[in-house]
């Protein structure tokens, strides 16, 4: 059965609404209610239109609880769209609900935040290591992190619609396993690149202070990844922060 | 600090907040970004890069996975990036600057935490609308909860601004610590929570692979630095 038709419009405003799918987020139904307010533009072409009874009925299972990563939230969203305009039976899309959260929250974490955001935060780092420019290092970093995010919303929001409930093979794609793994790699590569000219710039652009620096942030580096599991290395240096600003203020 | 310059770092904050996590997360609310703007809000952009990227290394390890509990990057860098351009100059500006913005970090992330109740709250007051698949209900909570996030970070940003800045004042009078050491502490221990993360965190693979490829990185600093 090909895919049920969706007007420019329809997909516009959907795609424009999964920017704001976090809007509602909560402990409760964490992404729920941005799910339904993503999908309820494709569901006013159910029978009866935005009055009718299967749209409200879907619009009440789409706004029910749910959780992905807000970038592959599309994905879901597109998928159910299509199962209630297929007409679809509300059992066996509960059930198609519940198995599709965990790949989606696992596979959006590991490809976004723990690989592309960091290669993109480096990037702009090492753009500014190289005495870049404010502008210049922001649109570094802008542009670089929102082609990936904004297309990554946009094939999430086409595979959905597309495959509908097939969707899980096209999360399973080799590029999408693989690509964490990459980005990462060159995320680790550019933080040896970055990192050292970004302090070297940071204390003045003296040579041997950064180096003294360097050596010291190492071996700090030692020990926030030793202590990092029991406490976030960031409420380790608000605390030596802390402390030196208590012994620049009363020495 | 007049209202007339505190009102567009409030607005600046509040946009900064809602980006985090509600509308559009397109990153402005990064530490690199936020302060940047802050900065040349505040009179220098060159010194909202520079406490930008002091934060960028330690935004590093935010890995912003759903439910869990984090720092509020977008708020807390408009914070710093505010603060340190107005006293930039001064011996300990920079120290001061990033202590209030990890600080701001630890109470804009609460501050989160208690914004996701009140939807929670909200949801469960409307939750007869939902399943009756009322899209007026759908709608409320979905407005309702972007302009209370908007909200939200504008307050932040307000009331650390207003209490973190004439700290600021008092205290870089008084700093005797060498402005060169000090900041050079700061950078040091960002880069040391970076370096951490980038080790620990990334899934680059074995450890083997990992050094190797921070070696190369480094060997093309040292050439083209």
């Amino acid at each position: 059965m090909g895919a049920p038709v969706v007007s420019t419009a329809t997909w516009l405003a959907t795609y424009l609404r999964l920017l704001a799918v976090q809007g509602s987020w909560n402990y409760e139904t964490m992404l729920g209610n941005g799910i339904g307010f993503c999908a309820e533009p494709a569901l006013r072409s159910l029978p009866g239109g935005a009055n009718g009874r299967p749209y409200r009925e879907a619009l009440a299972r789409n706004a029910r609880y749910f959780n992905a990563h807000p970038y592959l939230a599309g994905v879901a969203v597109g998928a159910l769209a299509r199962a209630e305009l297929e007409g679809v039976d509300p059992a066996t899309i509960e059930r198609f609900r519940a198995a599709l959260s965990s790949p989606l929250g696992s596979l959006g974490d590991q490809l976004v935040w723990a690989s592309w955001l960091p290669l993109c935060s480096l990037l702009s780092l090492a753009v500014f290591g190289l005495g870049a420019s404010p502008l210049a290092v922001v649109l570094v970093f802008l542009l670089s992190f929102n082609v990936g995010h904004l297309g990554l919303r946009a094939w999430g929001l086409a595979v959905g619609f597309r495959r509908g409930l097939g969707v899980a093979s096209a999360l399973s794609a080799p590029v999408l396993r693989r690509a964490p793994l990459y980005f990462a790699r060159g995320a680790t590569a550019l933080a040896g690149f970055a990192v050292p000219l970004t302090l070297h710039r940071a204390v003045g652009g003296d040579l041997s202070l950064a180096l003294y620096t360097a050596a010291a942030a190492f071996a700090g580096a030692l020990v926030v990844g030793r202590v990092a599991r029991r406490s976030q290395g960031w409420r380790l240096a608000l605390a030596a922060v802390a402390l030196l600003v208590l012994y620049g203020v009363t020495r | 600090m007049n209202l007339a310059e505190l009102l567009p770092l409030v607005l600046l904050g509040a946009v900064c907040g809602l980006d985090a996590v509600s509308f559009p997360q397109a990153m402005i609310s990064r530490p690199i970004v936020a302060a940047t703007a802050a900065g040349a809000l505040a009179g220098s952009a060159g010194d909202g890069l520079l406490i930008g990227a002091v934060l960028e290394l330690i935004a590093l390890e935010t890995l912003p996975f759903g439910a869990s509990r984090y720092p509020e990057w977008g708020t807390a860098s408009v914070v710093g990036g505010a603060l340190f351009a107005q006293q930039g100059a001064h011996a300990g500006a920079l120290p001061l600057a990033v202590f209030a913005a990890l600080g701001a970090a630890m109470v804009s992330g609460s501050s989160m935490v208690a914004h996701r109740r009140l939807i929670g709250r909200a949801a469960r007051r409307a939750r007869a609308e939902l399943e009756n698949g009322s899209r007026q209900a759908i709608f409320r909570l979905q407005l309702g909860g972007l302009v209370a996030d908007l909200i939200r970070g504008g307050i932040v940003t307000a009331v650390l601004i207003a209490v973190f800045l004439p700290i600021q004042r008092a205290a870089v009078e008084v700093w005797t610590a060498p402005a060169v050491i000090s900041n050079a502490i700061v950078v040091g221990l960002a880069a040391a929570v970076a370096g951490g993360i980038v080790w620990n965190a990334l899934p680059a693979g074995r450890r083997r692979v990992r050094g190797a490829l921070i070696a190369v990185g480094v060997i093309a600093a040292v050439l083209v630095g």
